[in-house]
């Protein structure tokens, strides 16, 4: 879960009373109040020195021609303004198109990864909820793919996508769904967001499932004896006492999932190996190919800066429309 | 309350096909690693043609596993209780206290978690190494500078779990400590500390399995000596050939600490999360 | 503010040399290798002693770490934003007018050519593969090496086939022949950007196109280019006598298949170390020239092989730049040309040990000979490395639309590779 996310101000409601502060603290509030700065100098400076500036340079290098020849020195770079922003944008060149074409496989493969994650989860933490024998040991079996390093995962699945000596195409040729004789590919062409998908989703659901599961712990048997009594069955229960208790949970989980699987690098750079097939061209390694792999860092920042202002403004528009809804009721 | 008949099958169904679906690649990597090189190159067997331990032993002359190994536990062990004990006070001034800048501090250390990696990697590698230039302190290509980097990672989201969890413990043992002359830093680790071990382990597990896995800046932040499991693993892929099974086995052997570790303690990381991030 | 600040450090830094590399001591170097064996830990154990003989005579020591190709240039571009990294790196001399323009490398001129022995000790293609023409190069040659046509001589025998082709047709109706079940004409490495765009080179040369005009602007498009892309990735889709699962293979599995048998033909660079590894031996494989076109195209070149090869290169911050220098002059003497070049398969980058008898070997004759009469540069722009990327990945992904069936016609060639050229506009 590196560089993973977690949402924003979201902390749910409920906290503790403390708007009335009790006399005690205000007859020491002198004493106290560098306290809790100096209690979070610590992680401020960290964060700011590790992610703050170093993010703000970045946005100073979106405004620069840095290509090979004058990352040695960036002073003899030229100053850009606003020039990578606008070949970022722009729809006529190759690079706009393949930037905006990268986008929207992000977004289909976030939309569907998430989906079918939170299904997943779901399905899983409540088939879980009742007592049967090795319900523990599902439990634990489910949740180490969340355990597992990426990296190990990710391999493991390319090895088994290979077209000539992958499980994944033995199988399918036993079960006879695919021609033996002449297999399909997975890790390149049209098939290879079907492969990243299925790789993202085996690492990402069993989070969904952590999460669901902890949340279903806090509703009361109680409801589900009611409901059970009104003679609701199985799709009611959900519907009316599962679904609506997990509210809170999902709100902060969907968020947490999209956040990190819109900026998911590692599992297409171990799994495609450094450059994806066009068909699952995910933002991130785009962005790392425009940067990285042809040296052009003040493009690559520009695109990166453009990624962080889309997060930016789905996150606050999401937290704003859960909020709202939530209050409403 | 009774599980009708139609609910007990789509139960084992549903069930049974997510076990295929986890278990899958867990026997590959398993099976894999038990197999000789023909076997990985040749089309997939379900079993070995025969069982050997070759890559096992092999694969510690292949790459210097050793090495990665022993780097990425002192990278990702430091970063897991370093960050935690930051997020520990950090979380406690954020619970306990009112103060001007509060949701400020809170809703920048949380968006620094949407930035893309890509996006500050190479200022940062920059940063690491003037700041060496200057101080003498070797960040860049350190097991040192790695440290911190990932310790910064896992640290909005473990404020958070923390707040989350701090927040759960009744005030009024705050108070009763308080009377009896407890100090704000007595408080935090006579009282609330002892009652918030769930939520302690969990947030350094996940601070474990952040700095474990993460492979971007693992791959520009570090050379030879400095160089994690994430990039490491890599080496299996040679100049002649890959050699599955040998990946396979070192994937089994990287995995299993971290896997025992975080099922051994998925009841606190349960607790935790129930009480923190999804109460 | 803060960033200002910051920024300016990084500039004065970056421009002022001070990166710091061997932490002072003069009498220490700092050398990546490339990886040219088996494995990194193959060539740890092939370098060492020879350093160690470096260290006798010099009195300097040097820190070797062995890179491998997947981290290279990140890792070199890394060293040269920063001004911190090795003294000494072995670069793969395509990239040299890449690494050049970042001015990260010290230029070799005259006068430091001759502290390493003369320019005139160097084969003179080799030397031309190691920066811009008509400036100062950014490194000199350490290992040669060339494209050439291996074949398996039992399933030429098998087939009745008595002389490996000469020309592009011949071999199509050769791989022909020898493509059934379970065994293919000749195994080619899809999915590789690199392999790819070094195709790409060859086969235009012979197409009569050029990749950069002389102003060094991208032509990529051109009909000439489009119709050599189209011959090389026709091998699959059109004359199949390629496996389809060659359009993923990235890691070298074309020279397994090879080894393996499962493959009569291959197009490599100096590849037979690598079989042996593999437990194919010598007398199995036999060698040629890479073919030509039976009727040469309008304009096309006598060219069937890239000018390959890894160059040694100098940092511009190392702070022992006469150390550096020796060891530079130690790599290219005429005794570690020849342990070195011999283990490895490849060829002297001096003239002085041409005749040695380590290279007289039916590999490293073919080898040698079309290094000297039948080579070419790469183009030796500052985009090269870029070059290499978009056009190398362009055919990957007509490589994948062949595989599954696709028709890859001249409209789709030409388009993949004229946004491949849109984007080096950028």
């Amino acid at each position: 879960m590196a560089t993973t996310t977690a949402p924003g101000p979201v902390r749910p409601a409920g906290r503790p009373a403390e708007d009335g502060p009790p006399s005690r603290r205000r007859r020491r509030g002198v004493r106290r109040s560098y306290l809790p700065y100096l209690l979070l100098v610590p992680a401020a400076l960290l964060e700011l020195g590790i992610h703050v500036v170093p993010m703000l340079v970045g946005v100073w290098m979106s405004l620069l021609e840095l290509t090979q020849f004058h990352i040695r020195d960036w002073s003899t770079a030229p100053f850009a303004g606003l020039d990578n922003y606008r070949v970022t944008f722009d729809l006529d060149s190759a690079t706009g198109r393949d930037l905006l074409h990268s986008f929207w496989v992000t977004t289909a493969y976030t939309t569907l990864s998430v989906g079918l994650s939170w299904m997943l989860g779901l399905a899983a933490a409540v088939f879980l909820q009742r007592p049967f024998k090795g319900r523990a040991l599902l439990r634990t079996l489910f949740l180490t793919p969340y355990a597992l390093p990426v990296y190990t995962a990710v391999i493991t699945w390319t090895f088994m996508f290979q077209r000539d000596t992958g499980l994944v195409n033995h199988a399918l040729d036993q079960l006879g769904l695919v021609d033996g004789a002449n297999p399909p590919f997975w890790l390149i062409g049209e098939n290879s967001f079907v492969a990243l998908l299925v790789v993202s989703v085996w690492r990402s659901w069993p989070f969904a499932f952590l999460c669901l599961m902890a949340g279903l712990q806090n509703v009361p048997a109680e409801l589900y004896e009611a409901s059970a009594i009104d003679g609701a069955n199985f799709w009611r229960r959900l519907r009316d006492v599962t679904l609506p208790m997990l509210r809170p949970v999902n709100q902060v989980l969907l968020l947490v999932l999209f956040l990190w699987t819109f900026n998911d690098f590692n599992t297409p750079y171990v799994l495609f190996g450094g450059s994806a097939p066009r068909q699952a061209d995910l933002i991130s390694i785009h962005i790392y190919q425009s940067s990285f792999v042809t040296w052009n860092f003040g493009l690559g920042s520009a695109m990166s800066v453009a990624l962080l202002l889309f997060l930016l403004v789905v996150t606050a528009g999401y937290l704003l429309v859960t909020n709202r809804r939530r209050e409403h009721a | 309350m009774r599980e009708s008949t139609g609910e007990r099958w789509a139960r084992r169904v549903v069930l049974g096909l997510l076990t295929l679906f986890v278990l899958a690649p867990l026997y590959v990597m398993v099976s894999s690693g038990l197999k000789p090189l023909r076997d990985v190159q040749g089309a997939f067997t379900w079993l070995p043609s025969r069982v050997t331990f070759e890559p096992f032993v092999e694969m510690w002359q292949t790459v210097p596993l050793g090495r990665y190994l022993v780097n990425s536990l002192l990278v990702a062990s430091s970063a897991a209780l370093v960050s935690v004990a930051i997020a520990i006070f950090a979380a406690f001034a954020i619970s306990r206290y009112r103060f001007r800048g509060r949701q400020l501090f809170s809703v920048t250390v949380l968006s620094t978690q949407m930035f893309p990696g890509i996006l500050f990697l190479l200022p940062l590698f920059l940063i690491y190494v003037n700041l060496g230039n200057a101080t003498g302190i070797e960040l860049y290509a350190s097991r040192l500078g790695l440290t911190i980097t990932y310790l910064t990672f896992s640290l909005p989201f473990s404020i958070w779990m923390l707040v989350g969890y701090f927040d759960s413990i009744p005030r009024g043992l705050d108070e009763a400590a308080q009377v009896d002359g407890a100090g704000p830093l007595r408080t935090l680790f006579q009282v609330i500390l002892p009652t918030a071990v769930p939520g302690i382990v969990a947030v350094t597990v996940y601070a474990f399995m952040t700095a474990w896995g993460e492979v971007l800046f693992a791959s520009v932040m570090t050379d030879e000596h400095s160089r994690t499991l994430a990039v490491g693993l890599q080496g299996y892929a040679t100049q002649y050939n890959v050699y599955w099974n040998q990946a396979m086995a070192a994937s089994v052997v990287v995995s299993v600490p971290v896997v025992v570790g975080f099922l051994a303690l998925q009841r606190y990381f349960v607790a935790g999360l129930t009480a923190g991030a999804v109460k | 503010m803060a960033v200002a600040a910051l920024l300016t450090t990084a500039s004065l830094a970056a421009c002022g040399d001070s990166g710091s590399s061997s932490e002072g001591a003069a009498k220490t170097l700092s050398y990546w290798a490339s990886n040219q064996g088996a494995s990194i830990e193959f060539d740890k154990q092939t370098l060492q002693p020879e350093l160690d003989k470096f260290e006798q005579q010099t009195g300097i020591k040097v820190n070797l770490e062995v890179v491998p190709w997947s981290d290279l240039l990140n890792r070199l571009l890394a060293a040269a934003t920063s001004g911190k990294g090795p003294d000494v790196v072995n670069i793969g001399n395509t990239w040299s007018a890449s690494l050049q323009a970042t001015n990260a490398l010290i230029p070799f001129d005259d006068a430091t050519l001759a502290r390493i022995g003369g320019k005139d000790r160097f084969v003179p293609a080799a030397l031309a593969a190691a920066g811009a023409p008509g400036k100062p190069p950014a490194a000199v040659p350490l290992y040669s090496l060339a494209y050439a046509l291996y074949y398996n001589k039992k399933m030429f025998a098998d087939a009745g086939i008595a002389a490996p082709p000469a020309t592009w047709e011949e071999l199509v109706e050769t791989g022909r022949k020898l493509t059934r079940a379970g065994q293919w004409g000749l195994a080619v490495e899809g999915a590789n950007p690199a392999e790819n765009s070094h195709h790409a080179f060859t086969f235009g040369q012979q197409w009569g196109g050029e990749w950069f005009d002389s102003a060094g602007k991208p032509t990529f498009d051109t009909p000439q280019n489009v119709a050599a892309v189209k011959r090389y990735i026709d091998l699959m889709a059109v004359d199949k006598i390629v496996n389809p699962s060659n359009a993923e293979y990235a890691q070298n599995q074309s020279v397994a298949d090879f080894a393996n048998r499962k493959a009569a033909m291959l197009l490599w660079q100096a590849a037979g170390s690598n079989f042996k590894a593999q437990g194919m031996s010598p007398e199995e494989w036999g060698v040629a020239p890479v073919p030509f076109p039976a009727t040469p195209p309008p304009g096309g070149k006598k060219v069937n092989s890239m000018v390959a090869g890894i160059n040694i290169a100098i940092f511009a911050h190392t702070e022992n730049r006469d150390g550096a220098l020796q060891f530079v002059k130690f790599m290219t003497s005429d005794a570690e040309q020849v342990i070195l070049n011999k283990t490895y398969g490849s060829l002297p980058s001096v003239k002085t040990v041409s005749a040695d008898p380590a290279f007289q070997a039916p590999e490293q004759k073919v080898l040698g000979e079309v290094l000297a009469a039948t080579a070419a540069p790469l183009p030796q722009v500052p985009e090269e490395s870029q070059f290499e990327t978009l056009v190398g990945t362009a055919m990957k992904e007509l490589f994948a639309d062949a595989a599954s069936g696709k028709v890859v016609t001249e409209a789709l060639v030409k388009e993949k590779l004229g946004v491949a050229q849109q984007k080096m506009g950028s």
